[in-house]
Protein backbone atom coordinates (compact mmCIF):
# COMPACT_ATOMS: atom_id res chain seq x y z
CA UNK A 1 0.00 0.00 0.00
CA UNK A 2 1.39 3.40 -0.89
CA UNK A 3 0.49 6.43 1.16
CA UNK A 4 1.35 10.04 0.70
CA UNK A 5 2.68 11.26 4.01
CA UNK A 6 2.27 14.98 4.58
CA UNK A 7 2.04 17.29 7.58
CA UNK A 8 -1.72 17.04 7.65
CA UNK A 9 -1.61 13.25 7.98
CA UNK A 10 1.01 13.33 10.72
CA UNK A 11 -1.05 15.87 12.67
CA UNK A 12 -4.23 13.88 12.21
CA UNK A 13 -2.65 10.66 13.50
CA UNK A 14 -0.91 12.39 16.39
CA UNK A 15 -4.28 13.80 17.49
CA UNK A 16 -5.75 10.29 17.38
CA UNK A 17 -2.79 9.07 19.45
CA UNK A 18 -3.39 11.84 22.03
CA UNK A 19 0.15 13.01 21.55
CA UNK A 20 0.93 16.63 20.76
CA UNK A 21 3.86 17.25 18.45
CA UNK A 22 5.80 20.45 17.96
CA UNK A 23 5.90 21.95 14.46
CA UNK A 24 9.57 20.95 14.23
CA UNK A 25 8.71 17.35 15.05
CA UNK A 26 5.97 17.26 12.43
CA UNK A 27 8.40 18.55 9.80
CA UNK A 28 11.05 16.04 10.84
CA UNK A 29 8.64 13.10 10.84
CA UNK A 30 7.13 13.62 7.36
CA UNK A 31 10.11 12.40 5.29
CA UNK A 32 11.04 9.79 7.90
CA UNK A 33 7.55 8.25 7.95
CA UNK A 34 7.44 8.33 4.19
CA UNK A 35 10.69 6.37 3.94
CA UNK A 36 9.64 3.91 6.66
CA UNK A 37 6.18 3.19 5.23
CA UNK A 38 7.63 2.71 1.76
CA UNK A 39 10.01 0.11 3.15
CA UNK A 40 7.23 -1.59 5.12
CA UNK A 41 5.11 -1.84 1.99
CA UNK A 42 7.52 -4.50 0.74
CA UNK A 43 5.28 -6.93 2.64
CA UNK A 44 2.84 -6.54 -0.27
CA UNK A 45 5.14 -8.84 -2.26
CA UNK A 46 4.34 -11.78 0.03
CA UNK A 47 1.49 -14.05 -1.00
CA UNK A 48 -0.60 -14.38 2.14
CA UNK A 49 -3.82 -15.63 0.58
CA UNK A 50 -4.16 -18.71 2.76
CA UNK A 51 -2.00 -17.53 5.62
CA UNK A 52 -3.31 -17.56 9.18
CA UNK A 53 -3.13 -14.46 11.31
CA UNK A 54 -0.53 -15.01 14.06
CA UNK A 55 -1.47 -12.80 16.97
CA UNK A 56 1.03 -14.83 19.00
CA UNK A 57 4.14 -16.68 17.79
CA UNK A 58 3.17 -19.85 19.65
CA UNK A 59 -0.28 -21.36 19.83
CA UNK A 60 -2.12 -20.34 22.97
CA UNK A 61 -5.70 -21.48 23.44
CA UNK A 62 -8.48 -20.24 25.67
CA UNK A 63 -6.54 -19.25 28.73
CA UNK A 64 -9.13 -18.64 31.43
CA UNK A 65 -8.92 -18.58 35.15
CA UNK A 66 -11.50 -19.80 37.61
CA UNK A 67 -14.29 -17.27 38.02
CA UNK A 68 -13.67 -16.51 41.65
CA UNK A 69 -12.46 -13.56 43.68
CA UNK A 70 -8.74 -13.30 44.25
CA UNK A 71 -6.75 -10.89 46.35
CA UNK A 72 -5.95 -7.62 44.58
CA UNK A 73 -4.22 -4.35 45.43
CA UNK A 74 -5.38 -2.49 48.50
CA UNK A 75 -6.87 0.92 47.72
CA UNK A 76 -3.90 2.60 49.35
CA UNK A 77 -1.44 0.64 47.21
CA UNK A 78 -3.36 1.40 44.03
CA UNK A 79 -3.19 5.11 44.83
CA UNK A 80 0.41 5.05 46.07
CA UNK A 81 1.88 6.29 42.80
CA UNK A 82 -0.47 9.14 41.93
CA UNK A 83 -0.35 12.80 42.82
CA UNK A 84 -3.88 13.36 41.67
CA UNK A 85 -6.21 11.72 44.19
CA UNK A 86 -9.10 12.69 46.37
CA UNK A 87 -11.13 10.77 48.97
CA UNK A 88 -9.65 7.41 47.93
CA UNK A 89 -10.22 7.98 44.20
CA UNK A 90 -8.01 8.94 41.29
CA UNK A 91 -8.64 12.50 40.26
CA UNK A 92 -8.64 13.07 36.52
CA UNK A 93 -8.94 16.08 34.26
CA UNK A 94 -12.47 17.25 33.59
CA UNK A 95 -14.35 15.01 31.21
CA UNK A 96 -16.76 17.56 29.74
CA UNK B 1 30.55 -16.34 39.12
CA UNK B 2 31.26 -19.84 40.20
CA UNK B 3 29.36 -22.39 42.20
CA UNK B 4 32.36 -22.08 44.51
CA UNK B 5 31.29 -18.55 45.40
CA UNK B 6 27.71 -19.60 46.05
CA UNK B 7 28.85 -22.49 48.22
CA UNK B 8 31.07 -20.21 50.24
CA UNK B 9 28.18 -17.82 50.77
CA UNK B 10 25.96 -20.66 51.90
CA UNK B 11 28.63 -21.94 54.29
CA UNK B 12 29.19 -18.42 55.61
CA UNK B 13 32.81 -18.51 54.46
CA UNK B 14 32.12 -15.26 52.65
CA UNK B 15 30.51 -12.44 54.63
CA UNK B 16 27.84 -11.58 52.10
CA UNK B 17 26.93 -8.27 53.75
CA UNK B 18 30.51 -7.08 53.44
CA UNK B 19 30.82 -8.51 49.93
CA UNK B 20 27.62 -6.72 48.84
CA UNK B 21 28.88 -3.37 50.18
CA UNK B 22 31.98 -3.74 48.06
CA UNK B 23 29.94 -4.76 45.03
CA UNK B 24 27.72 -1.68 45.45
CA UNK B 25 30.79 0.56 45.60
CA UNK B 26 32.06 -1.00 42.39
CA UNK B 27 28.71 -0.59 40.65
CA UNK B 28 28.64 3.09 41.63
CA UNK B 29 32.14 3.57 40.30
CA UNK B 30 31.39 1.79 37.02
CA UNK B 31 28.11 3.67 36.65
CA UNK B 32 29.69 7.08 37.12
CA UNK B 33 31.98 6.32 34.20
CA UNK B 34 29.76 4.23 31.88
CA UNK B 35 26.12 5.06 32.80
CA UNK B 36 24.78 1.52 33.08
CA UNK B 37 22.30 2.09 35.90
CA UNK B 38 19.07 4.06 36.00
CA UNK B 39 18.77 3.29 39.71
CA UNK B 40 21.11 1.60 42.18
CA UNK B 41 18.98 -0.07 44.85
CA UNK B 42 21.36 0.03 47.81
CA UNK B 43 18.76 -0.51 50.52
CA UNK B 44 17.21 -3.46 48.78
CA UNK B 45 20.65 -5.00 48.16
CA UNK B 46 21.58 -4.64 51.83
CA UNK B 47 18.28 -6.13 52.89
CA UNK B 48 18.85 -9.04 50.48
CA UNK B 49 22.37 -9.62 51.77
CA UNK B 50 21.13 -9.66 55.35
CA UNK B 51 18.49 -12.21 54.44
CA UNK B 52 20.96 -14.46 52.61
CA UNK B 53 23.36 -14.20 55.52
CA UNK B 54 20.64 -15.28 57.90
CA UNK B 55 19.30 -18.24 55.90
CA UNK B 56 22.41 -19.25 53.89
CA UNK B 57 20.32 -20.82 51.13
CA UNK B 58 19.34 -20.42 47.50
CA UNK B 59 20.64 -21.43 44.09
CA UNK B 60 21.90 -17.87 43.58
CA UNK B 61 22.87 -17.22 47.21
CA UNK B 62 24.64 -13.87 47.31
CA UNK B 63 24.90 -13.36 43.53
CA UNK B 64 24.33 -9.75 42.52
CA UNK B 65 21.51 -9.40 39.98
CA UNK B 66 20.81 -6.25 38.00
CA UNK B 67 17.39 -5.88 36.42
CA UNK B 68 16.53 -4.08 33.20
CA UNK B 69 14.60 -0.96 34.05
CA UNK B 70 11.42 -2.21 32.34
CA UNK B 71 10.97 -5.03 34.88
CA UNK B 72 9.12 -4.06 38.07
CA UNK B 73 10.94 -4.27 41.38
CA UNK B 74 8.83 -3.47 44.43
CA UNK B 75 9.68 -0.11 45.95
CA UNK B 76 12.43 0.66 43.42
CA UNK B 77 11.87 3.28 40.74
CA UNK B 78 11.05 1.38 37.53
CA UNK B 79 10.77 3.59 34.47
CA UNK B 80 11.54 1.41 31.41
CA UNK B 81 14.02 4.18 30.68
CA UNK B 82 11.27 6.76 30.18
CA UNK B 83 10.63 10.12 31.78
CA UNK B 84 6.91 9.44 31.65
CA UNK B 85 7.37 6.80 34.38
CA UNK B 86 9.65 8.98 36.52
CA UNK B 87 9.00 8.34 40.19
CA UNK B 88 7.01 5.15 39.61
CA UNK B 89 7.72 2.72 42.42
CA UNK B 90 5.84 -0.53 41.82
CA UNK B 91 3.90 -1.94 44.75
CA UNK B 92 4.73 -5.49 43.65
CA UNK B 93 7.62 -7.55 42.26
CA UNK B 94 7.55 -9.01 38.75
CA UNK B 95 7.31 -12.81 38.89
CA UNK B 96 10.91 -13.14 37.71
CA UNK B 97 12.07 -10.82 40.50
CA UNK B 98 10.15 -12.84 43.10
CA UNK B 99 11.88 -15.99 41.88
CA UNK B 100 15.34 -14.41 41.97
CA UNK B 101 14.81 -13.11 45.50
CA UNK B 102 13.60 -16.52 46.60
CA UNK B 103 16.84 -18.09 45.35
CA UNK B 104 19.01 -15.62 47.24
CA UNK B 105 19.82 -13.28 44.34
CA UNK B 106 20.68 -9.78 45.51
CA UNK B 107 19.01 -7.06 43.48
CA UNK B 108 21.48 -4.22 42.97
CA UNK B 109 19.48 -1.94 40.67
CA UNK B 110 17.84 -1.14 37.36
CA UNK B 111 19.84 -1.04 34.14
CA UNK B 112 19.83 1.58 31.40
CA UNK B 113 17.96 0.92 28.18
CA UNK B 114 16.47 2.55 25.13
CA UNK B 115 13.18 4.09 26.22
CA UNK B 116 10.69 1.16 26.42
CA UNK B 117 13.16 -0.88 24.35
CA UNK B 118 12.87 1.36 21.28
CA UNK B 119 16.32 0.93 19.80
CA UNK B 120 19.23 -1.29 18.90
CA UNK B 121 22.03 0.87 20.28
CA UNK B 122 20.81 2.25 23.66
CA UNK B 123 21.07 5.77 22.28
CA UNK B 124 17.29 6.35 22.43
CA UNK B 125 17.30 6.73 26.20
CA UNK B 126 14.41 8.70 27.70
CA UNK B 127 14.51 12.45 28.37
CA UNK B 128 17.02 13.22 31.12
CA UNK B 129 18.68 9.76 31.14
CA UNK B 130 22.33 9.14 30.33
CA UNK B 131 23.49 6.98 27.42
CA UNK B 132 25.45 3.85 28.36
CA UNK B 133 28.95 3.60 26.85
CA UNK B 134 30.55 0.48 25.45
CA UNK B 135 32.73 -1.21 28.11
CA UNK B 136 35.58 -1.71 25.63
CA UNK B 137 35.52 1.67 23.92
CA UNK B 138 33.66 4.67 25.29
CA UNK B 139 33.25 6.19 21.84
CA UNK B 140 31.06 3.27 20.85
CA UNK B 141 27.55 2.15 21.73
CA UNK B 142 26.66 -0.71 24.07
CA UNK B 143 23.98 -2.06 21.80
CA UNK B 144 20.35 -2.10 22.71
CA UNK B 145 17.98 -2.08 24.03
CA UNK B 146 19.38 -3.89 27.10
CA UNK B 147 22.63 -1.90 26.89
CA UNK B 148 23.12 -1.26 30.60
CA UNK B 149 22.71 -4.96 31.37
CA UNK B 150 25.33 -6.09 28.84
CA UNK B 151 27.78 -3.34 29.78
CA UNK B 152 27.56 -4.07 33.48
CA UNK B 153 27.97 -7.81 32.93
CA UNK B 154 31.15 -7.10 31.02
CA UNK B 155 32.54 -4.63 33.59
CA UNK B 156 31.53 -6.23 36.90
CA UNK B 157 34.38 -8.27 38.40
CA UNK B 158 32.19 -9.78 41.12
CA UNK B 159 29.58 -12.56 40.71
CA UNK B 160 26.74 -10.93 38.81
CA UNK B 161 24.03 -11.81 36.29
CA UNK B 162 21.68 -9.37 34.59
CA UNK B 163 18.06 -9.80 33.71
CA UNK B 164 17.37 -8.30 30.30
CA UNK B 165 14.44 -8.26 27.89
CA UNK B 166 14.09 -8.66 24.14
CA UNK B 167 11.33 -7.59 21.78
CA UNK B 168 13.28 -7.58 18.49
CA UNK B 169 16.82 -8.51 19.50
CA UNK B 170 17.44 -6.49 22.65
CA UNK B 171 19.16 -9.31 24.55
CA UNK B 172 21.52 -10.66 21.92
CA UNK B 173 22.46 -7.36 20.22
CA UNK B 174 24.03 -5.73 23.30
CA UNK B 175 25.51 -9.08 24.38
CA UNK B 176 27.27 -9.27 21.02
CA UNK B 177 28.54 -5.67 21.17
CA UNK B 178 29.85 -6.08 24.72
CA UNK B 179 31.34 -9.57 24.29
CA UNK B 180 29.08 -11.43 26.73
CA UNK B 181 26.41 -14.14 26.55
CA UNK B 182 22.76 -13.22 25.95
CA UNK B 183 20.01 -15.84 26.02
CA UNK B 184 16.53 -14.97 24.81
CA UNK B 185 14.05 -17.76 25.59
CA UNK B 186 11.00 -18.94 23.68
CA UNK B 187 8.04 -16.58 23.80
CA UNK B 188 5.99 -17.58 26.86
CA UNK B 189 8.76 -19.61 28.52
CA UNK B 190 9.37 -16.87 31.11
CA UNK B 191 6.50 -14.99 32.76
CA UNK B 192 6.03 -11.37 31.68
CA UNK B 193 3.99 -10.54 34.76
CA UNK B 194 5.44 -7.27 36.03
CA UNK B 195 7.16 -6.37 32.77
CA UNK B 196 6.42 -2.85 31.55
CA UNK B 197 5.43 -4.00 28.12
CA UNK B 198 6.62 -2.80 24.76
CA UNK B 199 4.80 -5.31 22.50
CA UNK B 200 2.91 -8.13 24.19
CA UNK B 201 3.26 -10.74 21.49
CA UNK B 202 7.01 -10.18 21.18
CA UNK B 203 8.42 -9.38 24.65
CA UNK B 204 10.62 -11.99 26.33
CA UNK B 205 12.63 -11.72 29.55
CA UNK B 206 16.02 -13.48 29.56
CA UNK B 207 19.51 -13.36 31.07
CA UNK B 208 22.74 -11.67 30.03
CA UNK B 209 25.77 -13.21 31.73
CA UNK B 210 29.50 -13.77 31.40
CA UNK B 211 29.13 -17.47 30.58
CA UNK B 212 26.56 -19.84 29.12
CA UNK B 213 26.52 -21.67 32.47
CA UNK B 214 25.43 -18.55 34.32
CA UNK B 215 22.80 -17.75 31.71
CA UNK B 216 21.48 -21.32 31.95
CA UNK B 217 21.34 -21.11 35.73
CA UNK B 218 19.33 -17.91 35.61
CA UNK B 219 16.96 -19.26 32.97
CA UNK B 220 16.32 -22.34 35.08
CA UNK B 221 15.17 -20.07 37.91
CA UNK B 222 12.95 -17.70 35.96
CA UNK B 223 11.40 -20.13 33.43
CA UNK B 224 8.13 -21.92 34.01
CA UNK B 225 4.41 -21.40 34.13
CA UNK B 226 2.94 -18.47 36.03
CA UNK B 227 -0.80 -18.40 36.72
CA UNK B 228 -0.60 -14.58 36.75
CA UNK B 229 0.41 -14.46 33.09
CA UNK B 230 -1.99 -15.85 30.50
CA UNK B 231 0.60 -16.34 27.74
CA UNK B 232 3.04 -18.19 29.97
CA UNK B 233 3.50 -21.78 28.77
CA UNK B 234 2.55 -24.74 30.92
CA UNK B 235 5.28 -27.01 29.57
CA UNK B 236 7.88 -28.42 32.02
CA UNK B 237 11.22 -26.63 32.33
CA UNK B 238 14.36 -28.45 31.18
CA UNK B 239 17.28 -28.73 33.60
CA UNK B 240 19.24 -26.26 31.49
CA UNK B 241 22.48 -26.37 33.48
CA UNK B 242 22.72 -30.13 32.80
CA UNK B 243 23.22 -29.31 29.14
CA UNK B 244 26.33 -27.23 29.74
CA UNK B 245 29.37 -29.08 28.41
CA UNK B 246 27.39 -31.85 26.71
CA UNK B 247 28.92 -33.34 23.59
CA UNK B 248 27.69 -31.72 20.36
CA UNK B 249 28.71 -34.64 18.15
CA UNK B 250 26.22 -34.98 15.31
CA UNK B 251 24.43 -31.70 16.07
CA UNK B 252 23.13 -30.27 12.80
CA UNK B 253 23.89 -26.58 12.30
CA UNK B 254 21.97 -24.73 9.62
CA UNK B 255 24.26 -21.93 8.48
CA UNK B 256 22.03 -19.08 7.26
CA UNK B 257 23.57 -18.22 3.91
CA UNK B 258 22.14 -14.73 3.46
CA UNK B 259 23.46 -13.59 6.85
CA UNK B 260 27.04 -13.78 5.66
CA UNK B 261 26.64 -11.93 2.42
CA UNK B 262 26.20 -8.31 1.53
CA UNK B 263 25.72 -6.01 4.49
CA UNK B 264 27.73 -8.10 6.93
CA UNK B 265 31.19 -6.91 7.89
CA UNK B 266 33.92 -9.15 6.39
CA UNK B 267 35.83 -9.48 9.63
CA UNK B 268 32.64 -10.44 11.51
CA UNK B 269 31.90 -13.04 8.83
CA UNK B 270 35.39 -14.47 9.26
CA UNK B 271 35.10 -14.71 13.04
CA UNK B 272 31.72 -16.40 12.93
CA UNK B 273 32.87 -18.83 10.22
CA UNK B 274 35.94 -19.67 12.34
CA UNK B 275 33.64 -20.39 15.24
CA UNK B 276 31.50 -22.67 13.05
CA UNK B 277 34.68 -24.53 12.03
CA UNK B 278 35.53 -25.03 15.70
CA UNK B 279 32.05 -26.42 16.29
CA UNK B 280 32.59 -28.79 13.35
CA UNK B 281 35.89 -29.87 14.88
CA UNK B 282 33.91 -30.70 18.00
CA UNK B 283 31.65 -32.98 15.95
CA UNK B 284 28.82 -30.72 14.74
CA UNK B 285 27.69 -30.93 11.10
CA UNK B 286 27.29 -27.64 9.23
CA UNK B 287 24.85 -27.33 6.33
CA UNK B 288 23.92 -24.20 4.41
CA UNK B 289 20.30 -23.16 4.67
CA UNK B 290 18.36 -20.35 3.16
CA UNK B 291 15.46 -18.52 4.82
CA UNK B 292 14.20 -16.11 2.17
CA UNK B 293 11.03 -15.08 4.04
CA UNK B 294 12.82 -14.20 7.27
CA UNK B 295 15.77 -12.60 5.52
CA UNK B 296 13.64 -10.35 3.33
CA UNK B 297 10.58 -9.58 5.41
CA UNK B 298 11.28 -10.07 9.12
CA UNK B 299 12.28 -6.45 9.71
CA UNK B 300 9.14 -4.74 8.32
CA UNK B 301 6.96 -7.54 9.76
CA UNK B 302 8.51 -7.09 13.19
CA UNK B 303 8.34 -3.30 13.22
CA UNK B 304 4.72 -3.15 12.10
CA UNK B 305 3.56 -5.61 14.76
CA UNK B 306 5.72 -4.00 17.44
CA UNK B 307 4.58 -0.47 16.64
CA UNK B 308 0.90 -1.43 16.50
CA UNK B 309 1.08 -3.19 19.83
CA UNK B 310 3.10 -0.47 21.49
CA UNK B 311 0.78 2.29 20.35
CA UNK B 312 -2.00 0.63 22.34
CA UNK B 313 0.21 -0.40 25.29
CA UNK B 314 1.54 3.08 25.85
CA UNK B 315 -1.95 4.57 25.83
CA UNK B 316 -2.13 3.87 29.56
CA UNK B 317 0.75 6.26 30.19
CA UNK B 318 -1.05 9.54 30.54
CA UNK B 319 -0.14 11.12 33.87
CA UNK B 320 -3.04 9.72 35.86
CA UNK B 321 -2.24 6.73 38.04
CA UNK B 322 1.55 6.57 38.12
CA UNK B 323 4.65 8.18 36.69
CA UNK B 324 4.94 11.83 35.73
CA UNK B 325 2.02 14.08 36.51
CA UNK B 326 1.41 17.55 35.19
CA UNK B 327 -0.99 20.08 36.65
CA UNK B 328 -4.59 19.06 36.00
CA UNK B 329 -5.56 21.66 33.46
CA UNK B 330 -7.84 21.41 30.48
CA UNK B 331 -10.04 18.52 29.44
CA UNK B 332 -9.18 14.84 29.23
CA UNK B 333 -7.67 14.93 25.77
CA UNK B 334 -5.74 18.15 26.36
CA UNK B 335 -4.26 16.85 29.59
CA UNK B 336 -3.23 13.45 28.20
CA UNK B 337 -1.82 14.91 24.99
CA UNK B 338 0.23 17.39 26.99
CA UNK B 339 1.63 14.82 29.43
CA UNK B 340 2.63 12.59 26.54
CA UNK B 341 4.16 15.44 24.53
CA UNK B 342 6.35 16.54 27.42
CA UNK B 343 7.53 13.16 28.63
CA UNK B 344 7.94 10.76 25.71
CA UNK B 345 11.22 10.81 23.79
CA UNK B 346 11.35 11.21 20.03
CA UNK B 347 11.57 7.54 19.05
CA UNK B 348 8.65 6.72 21.35
CA UNK B 349 6.60 9.39 19.57
CA UNK B 350 7.60 8.00 16.19
CA UNK B 351 6.54 4.47 17.09
CA UNK B 352 3.28 5.51 18.74
CA UNK B 353 2.25 7.54 15.71
CA UNK B 354 3.30 4.94 13.14
CA UNK B 355 1.55 2.22 15.15
CA UNK B 356 -1.60 4.30 15.45
CA UNK B 357 -1.50 4.95 11.71
CA UNK B 358 -1.07 1.26 10.84
CA UNK B 359 -4.17 0.36 12.89
CA UNK B 360 -6.39 3.11 11.46
CA UNK B 361 -9.50 2.20 9.50
CA UNK B 362 -8.42 1.71 5.90
CA UNK B 363 -4.83 0.88 6.87
CA UNK B 364 -5.31 -1.94 9.36
CA UNK B 365 -5.62 -4.74 6.79
CA UNK B 366 -2.81 -3.46 4.59
CA UNK B 367 -0.31 -3.05 7.41
CA UNK B 368 -1.21 -4.68 10.71
CA UNK B 369 -3.13 -7.75 9.53
CA UNK B 370 -0.76 -8.19 6.59
CA UNK B 371 2.20 -8.25 8.99
CA UNK B 372 0.46 -10.87 11.17
CA UNK B 373 -0.04 -13.04 8.09
CA UNK B 374 3.55 -12.62 6.96
CA UNK B 375 4.53 -13.60 10.48
CA UNK B 376 2.77 -16.96 9.94
CA UNK B 377 4.81 -17.49 6.77
CA UNK B 378 8.04 -16.67 8.58
CA UNK B 379 7.19 -19.06 11.42
CA UNK B 380 6.36 -21.82 8.91
CA UNK B 381 9.70 -21.33 7.17
CA UNK B 382 11.68 -21.55 10.42
CA UNK B 383 9.71 -24.57 11.65
CA UNK B 384 10.30 -26.41 8.39
CA UNK B 385 14.03 -25.68 8.45
CA UNK B 386 14.29 -26.62 12.12
CA UNK B 387 12.80 -30.03 11.34
CA UNK B 388 16.00 -30.77 9.45
CA UNK B 389 18.43 -28.80 11.61
CA UNK B 390 19.02 -28.69 15.36
CA UNK B 391 19.95 -25.02 15.40
CA UNK B 392 20.45 -22.19 12.91
CA UNK B 393 23.60 -20.10 13.09
CA UNK B 394 24.61 -16.66 11.86
CA UNK B 395 26.37 -13.58 13.16
CA UNK B 396 24.29 -11.93 15.92
CA UNK B 397 24.79 -8.46 14.48
CA UNK B 398 26.16 -7.80 11.00
CA UNK B 399 28.83 -5.50 12.47
CA UNK B 400 30.60 -4.74 15.74
CA UNK B 401 29.56 -1.90 18.07
CA UNK B 402 29.46 1.27 15.98
CA UNK B 403 30.74 4.67 17.13
CA UNK B 404 28.22 7.18 18.45
CA UNK B 405 29.12 9.62 15.70
CA UNK B 406 28.24 7.02 13.05
CA UNK B 407 24.95 6.05 14.70
CA UNK B 408 23.94 9.73 14.79
CA UNK B 409 24.03 9.83 11.01
CA UNK B 410 21.55 6.97 10.54
CA UNK B 411 17.94 7.66 9.54
CA UNK B 412 15.26 5.91 11.62
CA UNK B 413 14.83 3.33 8.83
CA UNK B 414 18.56 2.60 8.76
CA UNK B 415 18.41 2.12 12.52
CA UNK B 416 15.60 -0.40 12.09
CA UNK B 417 17.53 -2.28 9.40
CA UNK B 418 20.28 -3.09 11.89
CA UNK B 419 17.88 -5.70 13.33
CA UNK B 420 18.06 -7.66 10.06
CA UNK B 421 19.46 -10.80 11.72
CA UNK B 422 17.61 -10.65 15.04
CA UNK B 423 14.10 -9.65 13.94
CA UNK B 424 13.36 -13.11 12.50
CA UNK B 425 13.71 -15.28 15.61
CA UNK B 426 11.97 -12.59 17.66
CA UNK B 427 8.95 -12.30 15.39
CA UNK B 428 8.70 -16.12 15.41
CA UNK B 429 9.12 -16.39 19.21
CA UNK B 430 12.13 -18.71 18.79
CA UNK B 431 14.81 -18.97 21.48
CA UNK B 432 18.21 -17.59 20.50
CA UNK B 433 21.59 -17.07 22.10
CA UNK B 434 24.57 -14.85 21.35
CA UNK B 435 28.01 -16.24 22.19
CA UNK B 436 31.19 -14.18 21.92
CA UNK B 437 33.43 -15.48 19.13
CA UNK B 438 36.50 -13.31 19.15
CA UNK B 439 37.18 -9.76 18.08
CA UNK B 440 36.75 -8.14 14.72
CA UNK B 441 38.75 -4.93 14.35
CA UNK B 442 39.30 -4.85 18.12
CA UNK B 443 35.62 -5.13 19.09
CA UNK B 444 33.67 -8.27 20.08
CA UNK B 445 31.73 -10.26 17.49
CA UNK B 446 28.93 -12.64 18.40
CA UNK B 447 27.63 -15.89 16.96
CA UNK B 448 23.87 -16.29 17.19
CA UNK B 449 22.22 -19.70 17.41
CA UNK B 450 18.45 -20.05 16.97
CA UNK B 451 16.53 -23.10 18.16
CA UNK B 452 13.00 -24.39 17.70
CA UNK B 453 10.38 -23.41 20.29
CA UNK B 454 11.38 -24.65 23.78
CA UNK B 455 14.75 -25.95 22.55
CA UNK B 456 16.81 -23.66 24.79
CA UNK B 457 18.84 -26.67 25.96
CA UNK B 458 20.39 -27.13 22.52
CA UNK B 459 21.49 -23.50 22.50
CA UNK B 460 23.08 -23.93 25.90
CA UNK B 461 24.84 -27.08 24.75
CA UNK B 462 26.16 -25.29 21.68
CA UNK B 463 27.14 -22.14 23.58
CA UNK B 464 29.16 -24.02 26.14
CA UNK B 465 30.86 -26.05 23.37
CA UNK B 466 31.98 -22.83 21.72
CA UNK B 467 33.30 -21.45 24.99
Amino acid sequence: MTVKVDEELVKKVSALARLNLTEAEVKEFVPQFSEILDAFSRLDEVDTKDADISFQPVEIKNIMREDKTEPSLEQEEALANTKHKKDGYFKGPRAV
Amino acid sequence: MTSEFINKVRNQEIDIAEHTEKALEKVKRIDSEYHYMNTISEDLAREGAKHVKAIGEGVLAGTAVSIKDCICVKGVESTAGSKILEGYRPVFDATVVQRIKKEGGIIIGKTAQDEFGFGSFSVNVGIGKETPLNPLDKERVCGGSSGGSAGLVRKADFPHISLAESTGGSIVAPASFCGVVGLCPTYGRVSRHGLIDYANSLDKIGPIAKTTMQAALMLEIIAGHDPDESTSLKRPVDPYTDHVGRDIKGMKLGVIRRAFGEGTDDEVTRKVKDAISRLEDAGAEAHEVSLPMASEYAVPCYYLIAMCETSTNLAKLCGMRYGRHESLEGGFNEYFSKVRELNFGKEAKRRIILGTFARMAGCRDAYYIKALKVRSRIIQEYKKTLKQMDVLVSPTMPFTAPRFRDVEKLTPLQNYMSDILTAGPNVAGLPHISIPCGKAGGMPAGLMAIGDHLQESKLIQLGSALE
